[in-house]
């Protein structure tokens, strides 16, 4: 029905995107942790050795653990299993809040201690009016 | 074939583009006033939220364009068919146009949310490489000259960005990103209020309706440079 050039096209096409589909399929998985933009506090406690360059932690701001003492910022990042003590000096975004998502940059001093350079607010998917959000929060 | 016939496809565009144009403005100023005046505001991030009414629908076209590209470039490849090569290549401006929209508006979006204009996570990086292989595309258009070599370079590059749309919409699944998850599911409930996604999805015809409109004009433009070259095809 079809040339035989035609069926050497699609064949080409199917060898193509078989090889290249695997290859970057590979490379994802071998990148995998590097890929990430953050670790959670879990994946801190699991490191064998502690990291000297610059790293993120991302997870929730635990529920009353904000404190500020002049510019100082001291809270806890939690993923609900581990948490993690952060300090941090300078402004932080407007979403910054208690039971919300944060990612810090900074420096690992050890598995319990975290010195943040830079704050950023994670927003989650959640979209809704302000006399909503109100109402759950009475629940 | 006779659904291609350049003159009745000539004709038909002449005879619907302002019929489109009008519609597209209709549309637009509906979404816009449900946009910028009837939704509320969001609980947490206050007006920034109307961003996303521009910033998601553009999201969604450039990746439809370029999915859709990918898929005729693997008919143009498989069969060459020079009408499916002209609908591809008008096709990639406005998917090109949105995708910087997306990136853009995002940017606008992050300072005042997360506290940064860009951040490196697997979303934004993976939508820059989408950008870059809408201007491989049309970059290619322009360096190359020989038509043959023209159409099978430009139909690789396509099929091989395609392989970067799952990524780009799994990432927020598959790794930790600073950009959040979609709040759209098709298997469950959505995690945006319905005063927020009636605004959302006519944003979305709107932008539709756009590149259906861009494209009409490209695509006859790709016509009319053939004819004067005094070629029937290309």
């Amino acid at each position: 029905m079809y040339g035989k050039k035609v069926k050497l096209r699609l064949t080409f096409l199917i060898v193509l995107i078989l090889s290249l589909g695997l290859t970057i399929y590979l490379v994802l998985v071998s990148l995998k942790e590097n890929v990430v933009y953050f670790l959670s506090p879990t994946e801190i406690k699991a490191l064998s050795e502690l990291k000297k360059d610059k790293i993120r932690i991302g997870g929730m701001v635990k529920k009353n653990s904000i404190n500020v003492n002049n510019d100082k910022i001291i809270f806890v990042i939690t993923d609900f299993k581990n948490e993690i003590n952060v300090t941090y000096s300078g402004l932080v975004p407007n979403l910054f809040q208690e039971n919300k998502g944060v990612v810090a940059e900074g420096f690992l001093r050890d598995k319990n201690y975290f010195k943040a350079v830079k704050i950023l607010a994670k927003h989650d998917e959640n979209y809704m009016p302000p006399e909503l959000s109100n109402k759950k929060g009475d629940k | 074939m006779n659904f291609f016939n350049q003159s009745k496809i000539f004709s038909f565009i002449n005879k619907y583009h302002n019929l489109i144009l009008v519609f597209f403005l209709a549309v637009l100023s509906l979404g816009l006033i449900e946009a910028l005046i009837i939704s509320p505001e969001d609980y947490l991030q206050g007006h920034s939220v109307r961003i996303m009414y521009v910033h998601v629908p553009s999201a969604w076209i450039s990746l439809g364009i370029f999915s859709s590209m990918a898929f005729l470039s693997i008919l143009v490849f498989i069969f060459k068919n020079k009408n499916l090569v002209i609908i591809t290549k008008s096709l990639a401006p406005s998917g090109f146009i949105f995708t910087l929209i997306a990136l853009v508006t995002g940017s606008i979006w992050g300072k005042p949310t997360w506290g940064t204009w860009w951040a490196w996570d697997a979303r934004i990086t993976t939508m820059l490489i989408l950008c870059l292989f809408y201007l491989m595309y049309l970059l290619a258009w322009r360096i190359f000259e020989n038509k043959d070599s023209v159409v099978k370079i430009t139909s690789l590059i396509t099929i091989i960005g395609a392989f970067n749309i799952p990524i780009i919409k799994f990432s927020v699944d598959w790794w930790s990103t600073l950009h959040q998850p979609s709040s759209i599911k098709i298997l469950s409930d959505s995690k945006i209020h319905e005063s927020m996604l009636v605004p959302l999805i006519i944003m979305t015809a709107a932008f539709a309706l756009f590149s259906l409109l861009i494209f009409l004009m490209k695509y006859n433009t790709e016509l009319i440079k053939i004819k004067n070259k005094g070629l029937d095809r290309l």
